[in-house]
């Protein structure tokens, strides 16, 4: 039956989250703003609170929602449910409005704690459960075009030992694990690429640096070496073997389906800060959203207010219906990628302009506004930028192979 | 036990569907008969789990997010959507050289039901419960045929709401037995007035007590089916409210004319005049106070954003279609971003623009505040139902202009979100 409210079994999540935002990582925000690079700690106390809630009561981790899909016993036959993936999406938002770069370091909730939860078998769920994993795909010569990436990894004994660079890894130097996307067979294309979890200090792998960043600065960002890197040969997720080229990779993507969202969950959150900021900034000067009478009439900024938040309505309830969907099981590619478009331009679009229509003061750093709209651009390149979300909503609409549409 | 009435009433639509002539008219018997047994199937199998589990849960069910129509809804869209495409589609273009649509359009949507349909059984009807949700996706799927045709089968519908949503239960069954005593009556609530930036809360229609009469004056702009109506809903200023009052046809200082406009012009749209008419109390709808004309905006408002999100789907549908067939400079053109990214963004928007407007029906039919939900899906819809018209133009380049194609029309259609207000309700 259509509705479209949060459940109330739900708000709970939403409110803890909330108060997290609120009490815990607005009044640290400009701090580790200007602080880049320095871990912080204050985060480790909040672990703690929360390390022993489950999984799906997490506070909006990359881990919750992937691991969602696969418990389901509570579930009666054509139910529909709200579940982990919408809570998670939930929580991201609200920890977002409280400041990104802050929730992009909790510990661990990194989105290779995703992937871990989508592939990884039983035993590996046991070794790596509770720790916190990075994500490392992208390198020097490979971004969006994650298929060219040029690591390696070759089997020796009963070991793997990976080869190659790593640019732009989120948690590199915090984390305690990443997972590695390597090829097996770098003449076999994509199908040959599998995921890889590297303990931190294992031989071979190096921190060279960390990046200085325009926004998310509470968030390190690593670029991580592999010279001859050993790593156990159970530690592969997934499959050793080289499934028909589509499969394989499909796999790895896979993951995507379930971060995307959350990626859109954050823009939405750092969106409605700005908004709710700039809407209190403007009710100084007798500016206020009105509803209900002419659309187009009122003062220009009155207006504008009133736009950014349809807009982010509409980027909230796509997201919603993207998470919706994983939780009742049918299949949310598209919808993913049209959430993370809608929410990451969205999102954008509406910080920008909340500096630009608050004036000075939205310019200068007495006000988080401007921070907000450093922080939000990050959010429409990573994990697939724009540019390659469209292109996974148009493949999919017009059914073109990525060979046709590039 | 009852049989559910939405899905009598769906039932009733296909039966009406199957044996009107249409499905024999357009080659498609087959498929209207298997829709006929797929309908009664699923009958025996509701009536058996005790009724449509959307409709008959328990007084105070559970909350979820959800996007699942109930199966009565899903059978109702199933039918329309044939009807829109077999039907308003190919009646659209004539209807939009003649400035209304043929009688025969309306005549078959009177023996489908759709007033009827909005008719709760407890009022006489074949309908279920009041349900601004169900209408949301009935008026989609007429909007995908025609969004002018549409607004013209949804104008009585909106009639019928609103005097279910605001009449006294004299007027309510007065009302209700005029729009049911042929198959398809012409009636029409008119609110908008011809000015910019015009506030429906806020007409210049004045209305007046004078001892046992009210005396309207001022003057309601693309009134649909303006001059077939044989009766309006006008909203005016009455003292410091405003509210509707049911105006007839022919009472004296009622004049009617033409508007022809940009598009739309199928749903027979015009000017409508009063010069000092009078009427009795009588025709002041719903009781001396507590009127919620905020309602009648608000609702107004979601039928018109459904309306267009239908017929951007139409755009959607017809470009992906066109593009992929479409070579250029040795392959489709759909190879090319620029035009695939186009017709990703339709996509997202139209959801965007979809799920606004169910939030705001969902709201209003669980009795929540939904005035700034429907302003959100206004404003959004006011952006992009014109982009969504006018990129389905520009992807069929040349042969967009050219009306042999249907987005041409679709392009002076989209243009009526944002421009118009009232006329219809959800
Ligand atoms: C702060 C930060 C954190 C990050 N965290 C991680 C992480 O944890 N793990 C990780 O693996 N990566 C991470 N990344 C990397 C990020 O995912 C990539 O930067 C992103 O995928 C884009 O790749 P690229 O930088 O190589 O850009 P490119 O791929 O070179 O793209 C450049 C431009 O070209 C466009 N473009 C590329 N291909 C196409 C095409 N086919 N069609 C149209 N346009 C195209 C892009 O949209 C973009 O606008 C992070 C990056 C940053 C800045």
């Amino acid at each position: 039956m259509i509705d479209l409210e949060i459940p109330k079994k739900l708000r709970p999540i939403a409110e803890l989250a909330s108060a997290v935002a609120a009490g815990y990582f607005r009044p640290i925000s400009r701090k580790y703003d200007r602080a880049e690079h320095t871990y912080p700690k204050e985060l480790d106390l909040l672990q703690a609170a929360f390390a022993g809630l489950s999984n799906t009561d997490r506070l909006g981790g990359a881990g919750a929602a992937a691991t969602a899909g696969s418990k389901d016993a509570a579930r009666a036959p054509g139910e529909v449910v709200n579940g982990g993936n919408m809570s998670t999406v939930l929580g991201i938002t609200e920890l977002a409005w409280g400041d990104v770069g802050l929730l992009l370091t909790m510990p661990g909730q990194g989105l290779g704690n995703a992937a871990i939860a989508a592939v990884a078998n039983e035993e590996q769920r046991a070794r790596f459960g509770g720790k916190w994993a990075a994500m490392a795909i992208t390198e020097p010569e490979a971004g969006s075009d994650s298929a060219a990436i040029r690591t390696t990894a070759r089997l020796d004994g009963e070991h793997w030992v990976l080869n190659g660079e790593k640019i732009y890894v989120t948690c590199g130097e915090r984390a305690d694990l990443i997972v590695v996307w390597a090829s097996i067979a770098p003449d076999r294309g994509r199908a040959a690429i599998k995921s890889f979890v590297v303990e931190r200090g294992a031989p071979g792998m190096q921190l060279l640096r960390l990046d200085k960043k325009m926004g998310i600065r509470a968030s390190d960002t690593a670029v991580i070496a592999f010279d001859d890197c050993r790593i156990p040969r159970a530690n592969l997720l997934g499959s050793e073997e080289i499934a028909s080229a589509t499969k394989g990779f499909a796999g790895v993507m896979k993951t995507f389906d379930n971060t995307r969202p959350m990626v859109a969950a954050m823009a939405i959150g750092v969106a409605r800060a700005a908004l709710e900021r700039l809407r209190e900034l403007l009710a100084k000067a007798d500016l206020a959203p009105r509803y209900g009478g002419a659309i187009h009439a009122g003062a220009h900024a009155e207006v504008e207010l009133v736009r950014m938040e349809a807009e982010l309505e509409a980027a909230r309830l796509i997201t919603l219906k993207a998470a919706w969907m994983a939780d009742n099981r049918v299949p949310n590619s598209l919808e993913a990628s049209m959430s993370k478009a809608k929410a990451a331009r969205v999102g954008n679009a509406i910080t920008l302009r909340a500096v630009e229509l608050a004036g000075a003061l939205g310019y200068g750093e007495d006000e988080l506004l401007e921070k907000w709209a450093r922080d939000s651009k990050i959010l429409d390149i990573f994990e697939g930028t724009q540019q390659i979300q469209m292109l996974v909503v148009a493949r999919r609409l017009l059914g073109k192979r990525s060979s046709e549409l590039r | 036990m009852a049989a559910n009435p939405v899905l009598k009433g769906g039932l009733r639509l296909l039966n009406a569907f199957a044996s009107s002539g249409l499905a024999e008219r357009y080659g498609v018997e087959e498929q209207a008969r298997e829709l006929v047994e797929r309908a009664a199937r699923l009958g025996v199998d509701l009536l058996a789990r005790g009724g449509d589990r959307g409709a008959s849960e328990p007084s105070a069910p559970k909350r979820r997010f959800d996007l699942t129509p109930t199966e009565s809804q899903e059978l109702l869209r199933t039918t329309m959507r044939r009807f829109a495409l077999e039907v308003l589609r190919e009646a659209a273009d004539d209807a939009d050289v003649a400035l209304g649509p043929p009688a025969e359009v309306l005549e078959m949507a009177g023996e489908l039901g759709l007033v009827e349909l909005a008719i709760p059984e407890a009022h006489g009807g074949a309908g279920e419960e009041r349900s601004p949700v169900t209408t949301a996706l009935l008026a989609e799927e007429l909007g995908y045929g025609d969004m002018a045709l549409g607004a013209a089968l949804l104008a009585p519908v909106s009639v019928a709401h609103l005097a279910l949503d605001h009449g006294t239960d004299d007027q309510r069954r007065d009302l209700l037995a005029r729009l049911r005593a042929e198959p398809f009556v012409a009636a029409s609530a008119a609110l908008l007035e011809p000015r910019p930036l015009f506030d429906p809360r806020r007409p210049s229609t004045r209305a007046r007590r004078l001892g046992d009469v009210y005396r309207l004056r001022g003057e309601k702009s693309l009134v649909i089916l303006a001059e077939r109506a044989r009766f309006f809903l006008v909203s005016a200023k009455l003292g410091k409210e405003t509210r509707l009052f049911v105006v007839e046809r022919d009472r004296p200082g009622v004049s009617v004319r033409p508007e022809p406009t940009m598009g739309l012009r199928g749903a027979g749209l015009g000017r409508l005049e009063l010069s000092d008419v009078e009427v009795p109390a009588g025709a002041l709808l719903g009781e001396a106070d507590g009127f919620d004309h905020q309602r009648v905006v608000d609702l107004g408002r979601l039928a018109w954003s459904a309306l267009a999100v239908g017929q951007g789907r139409a755009v959607l549908d017809y470009v992906k279609t066109y593009c992929n067939d479409r070579v250029a400079f040795g392959e489709p053109i759909t190879n090319r971003q620029s035009v695939a990214f186009m017709i990703a963004d339709i996509a997202i928007e139209l959801e965007g623009m979809r799920l606004l407007g169910w939030r705001a029906a969902a709201r209003a039919e669980r009795g929540d505040p939904f005035t700034r939900e429907a302003h959100l899906c206004a404003v959004q819809s006011a952006a992009y139902a014109m982009k969504i018209g006018t990129d389905g133009v520009q992807l069929l380049g040349g042969s967009g202009y050219i009306r042999e194609h249907p987005v041409e029309r679709w392009y002076r259609h989209l243009r009526a979100a944002g421009v118009m207000e009232g006329g219809l309700s959800l």
